[in-house]
């Protein structure tokens, strides 16, 4: 078969932009085996591909965007989640995926997070977490450990990294979860959770940064990382996040929060329909306050 | 029937410019509003949380400015009508998002009541200060467009010629209100539904294979597909082709893409630009206002001609593009130009650089007073000597 | 890491594995590795061939061993491989390709 024949014969090909792969991504980053995850969990779901919009931030994993083969957006730095609230909320049919990266959300984008999680918009998060800005060369960012080499910290990070399922708790997510791109099964079962489940679900996946973050942190190629991520995972399901921190010797991985609440929009359908039980028959009032 | 009743509220009302302007964008078919509070356009996000619910519409206050562009940006590709209301500091965050409003032509209505600056300033006062901000606030090549109105009646018609301009050139248009406008109260006519005049996005004609959603019609403006309706496109804020497939090396991309942007709006501005002449045929001073300030300017043109001073009145709808052909024409028959803002000099510039020889004198004001008539005719007597 | 059973599954008569295809989109491997590591059957290794990025190729060491898990399709970054299940002819014992 042809190249260009068996790329149409990989059973997710049809997820994919062909026209622009190979993708612009490095030898062994996470964020390609982000996107196999997600694409096998829509797959599983047998999802309506017209209904779903994807939207991405600014970073590498930004791009993921222009890659996948639906409704995409790719917006300013940080504002995905804005953007994505307005989508949803004005055609609450379509099912909306924010992919974006640990800075594009937290940093710039944290405020948009906070409330969107708040305010438990019908809006799937998946964060590809690398620790640092690799898009623009590796400056350090919300969630790059102490001590770490970046660029932009020369002499080493002096700063806290968030907990972000511990943000996204305390924020108001329904369903929290984190993952390393190791455990692709277990994440492709997050993310059809996620897509399945109304309101605000996040889900972390920390991803190598070959080039960039493991390579000035001396922590070895993609394979040493991925092999890493096996030996220091402990899958604690139901954990804490407040708890479920990341360490030198520990990433602790599961699905943290899973809860009910109304969504946003769910509210202000339902607000909606009785304001307007209550005008039925009567015209409208033209009121001053 | 029930719903159209309660979207457009045809009669006679005694409204204020905010109020106004809220129900002409209802009127004119906005179902999502995204706004955060801030004096003086405060009341128009008020007036749309009591009445969207009412008529099916969103309505979300978001937890900033850059939220809320970045929302009513997210509504209008989802395919809605959509619409935020703010002032000067609240226009100023808005500014990086309505650079990707124009990069991905996104149809959008921002309402900006402008207050006193520049930064928290006079939130009270009126002022003229974001003229300028308008066309140049965000960064890069581009075109907008802005209106001006100068009663409460304005605000109700020129919003609803902000959405249908916003839908035929898919690009963000500014109603740039003063808060003298914003807050005064006057009469309104709300006209029946079937009198008002609404146009809506070109949709794309080919099958979603053929569908290239940044290639232009014959007036340089794509056709617009929405999320949902499975064209499965993409769009985004990196320079494109006509695929919307980022190109952000290729020189010949970016010339192309800039270029159509600028000459989208530039090219048609005779289809865009309303201005309102007053007495200029034979005038030897013309006075150029816009907002508030041309109320005072056209009293100053009667009076001023019963004194025997032959004075005629531009009045500017279409801030941006700018008149520039017209206010050439003008500046060519008259002796002397003056262009009375509630600013340090902004538009005047404008005005300036294509007036060429003819002078121009710019009448500042600054602070809560609009131009007084009288003040208007002493620069004209001033002016003519 | 491939599993070591210390003895026999008392249906390994009965069940039939499936037969797998493995197929590699050579120009898309960034070599990375990532499929010659994570297989639990140990079916792939790296091998000499260089595709036109300078990658080096993984290789089918003995694609009977394959048990169709998918962990490569899934792994891969780059959507370079993946498997495909061998149909069986009709009544067949031992899996032959149709």
């Amino acid at each position: 078969m042809t190249e260009s024949n068996l790329m149409l014969e990989h059973p997710l090909a049809k997820y994919l932009r062909q026209e622009r792969m190979p993708h612009i991504w490095c030898e062994g980053c996470g964020n390609g085996v982000l996107l196999c995850s997600f694409f096998e969990a829509l797959d599983e779901l047998k999802l309506d591909l017209d209904k779903l919009v994807v939207v991405s931030g600014i970073g590498c994993i930004g791009r993921a965007a222009g890659y996948v083969n639906v409704d995409s957006f790719h917006t300013t730095h940080g504002r995905a989640i804005a953007f994505a609230t307005g989508v949803k909320l004005a055609n609450p049919d379509l099912k909306v995926v924010v992919i974006s990266g640990d800075g594009d959300l937290f940093a710039i984008g944290g405020n948009h997070f906070i409330h969107a999680a708040r305010r438990n918009v019908d809006i799937k998060v998946i964060c590809a977490n690398n620790f640092n800005y690799g898009m623009t060369g590796g400056q350090y960012g919300p969630t790059t450990p102490l001590d770490s080499w970046t660029t932009t910290t020369p002499y080493g990070n002096i700063e806290h990294p968030f907990n972000l399922v511990h943000l996204a708790a305390a924020s108001g997510a329904v369903y929290v979860a984190r993952w390393t791109t190791l455990q692709v099964r277990r994440l492709r079962n997050s993310i059809e959770k996620a897509l399945q489940k109304e309101g605000l679900s996040f889900i972390e996946v920390i991803s190598p940064c070959p080039e960039i973050y493991d390579r000035y942190n001396k922590l070895g190629t993609a394979i040493d990382v991925m092999k890493r991520f096996k030996l220091v995972s402990e899958v604690r399901h139901g954990y804490d996040p407040a708890k479920a921190e990341i360490t030198k010797d520990q990433i602790i991985v599961g699905e943290f929060i899973d809860i009910e609440k109304p969504s946003y929009g769910r509210l202000f359908r339902e607000m909606t329909a009785k304001v307007q039980k209550k005008l039925k028959g009567g015209k409208a009032k033209c009121e001053r306050k | 029937m029930e719903k159209k009743n309660r979207a457009v509220l045809t009669g006679t009302h005694f409204m204020s410019g905010d109020l106004a302007c809220a129900e002409g964008a209802i009127a004119a078919g906005c179902r999502f509003f995204g706004g955060y509070p801030i004096t003086p356009a405060t009341e128009i996000a008020e007036r749309m949380a009591r009445r969207m619910p009412e008529i099916g519409g969103v309505y979300i206050q978001m937890e900033d400015e850059i939220g809320s562009i970045a929302a009513i940006i997210g509504a209008s590709y989802a395919g809605k009508k959509a619409m935020t209301a703010t002032s000067g500091p609240g226009f100023s965050l808005m500014q990086e998002n309505i650079g990707l409003a124009v990069m991905t032509e996104a149809p959008l209505v921002i309402v900006d009541i402008m207050r006193g600056g520049p930064s928290t300033g006079q939130p009270t006062m009126p002022g003229q200060q974001d003229m300028m901000q308008a066309k140049w606030g965000s960064h890069g090549d581009y075109e907008i467009i802005a209106l001006a109105p100068s009663s409460v009646q304005e605000m109700f018609d020129l919003t609803i010629e902000c959405f249908n301009l916003a839908e035929t050139y898919r690009v963000p248009v500014m109603l740039l209100a003063d808060e003298i406008i914003g807050h005064m109260w006057e009469r309104v006519k709300i006209p029946p539904p079937e009198e008002i005049v609404l146009v809506s996005r070109k949709k794309p004609k080919v099958p979603p294979n053929e569908y290239h959603p940044f290639k232009p019609d014959g007036n340089l403006v794509p056709p617009m597909a929405c999320f949902g309706e499975g064209y499965r496109f993409h769009a985004t804020g990196l320079t494109h082709d006509e695929k919307g497939a980022p190109k952000t090396v290729s020189i010949e991309e970016q010339t192309k893409l800039v270029k159509r942007l600028c000459d989208k709006i530039r090219k048609n501005a005779g289809k865009i630009i309303k201005v309102e002449e007053v007495m200029l045929e034979d005038a030897e001073v013309a006075v150029i206002a816009y907002g508030i300030t041309s109320r005072a300017a056209l009293s100053a043109v009667r009076k001023a001609r019963k004194e025997g001073i032959k004075a005629g009145l531009l009045r500017l709808i279409t801030i941006w593009p700018f008149p520039e052909e017209l206010v050439a024409g003008i500046a060519k028959k008259v002796n002397v130009i003056i262009v009375p803002e509630m600013n340090y000099g902004q538009l005047v510039r404008e005005v300036e650089r294509v007036a060429k020889t003819t002078p121009v004198f710019l009448l500042s004001k600054l602070g809560e007073e609009p131009h007084r008539p009288s003040e208007i005719i002493e620069a004209m007597r001033r002016a003519l000597k | 890491m491939p599993q070591k059973l210390w003895r026999k599954p008392l249906d390994t008569e009965k069940i039939k594995l499936p037969m797998a295809e493995i197929h590699i989109i050579k120009d898309f491997c960034k070599g990375c590795g990532f499929c010659i590591e994570f297989c639990p059957k140990d079916v792939l290794e790296k091998s000499d061939e260089i595709n036109k990025r300078g990658a080096y190729l993984p290789k089918v060491v003995d694609e009977s061993k394959c048990v169709l898990c998918g962990f490569c399709t899934a792994i891969c970054p780059e959507f370079a491989i993946f498997t495909i299940e061998k149909k069986c002819k009709e009544g067949c014992e031992n899996g032959e390709k149709e």
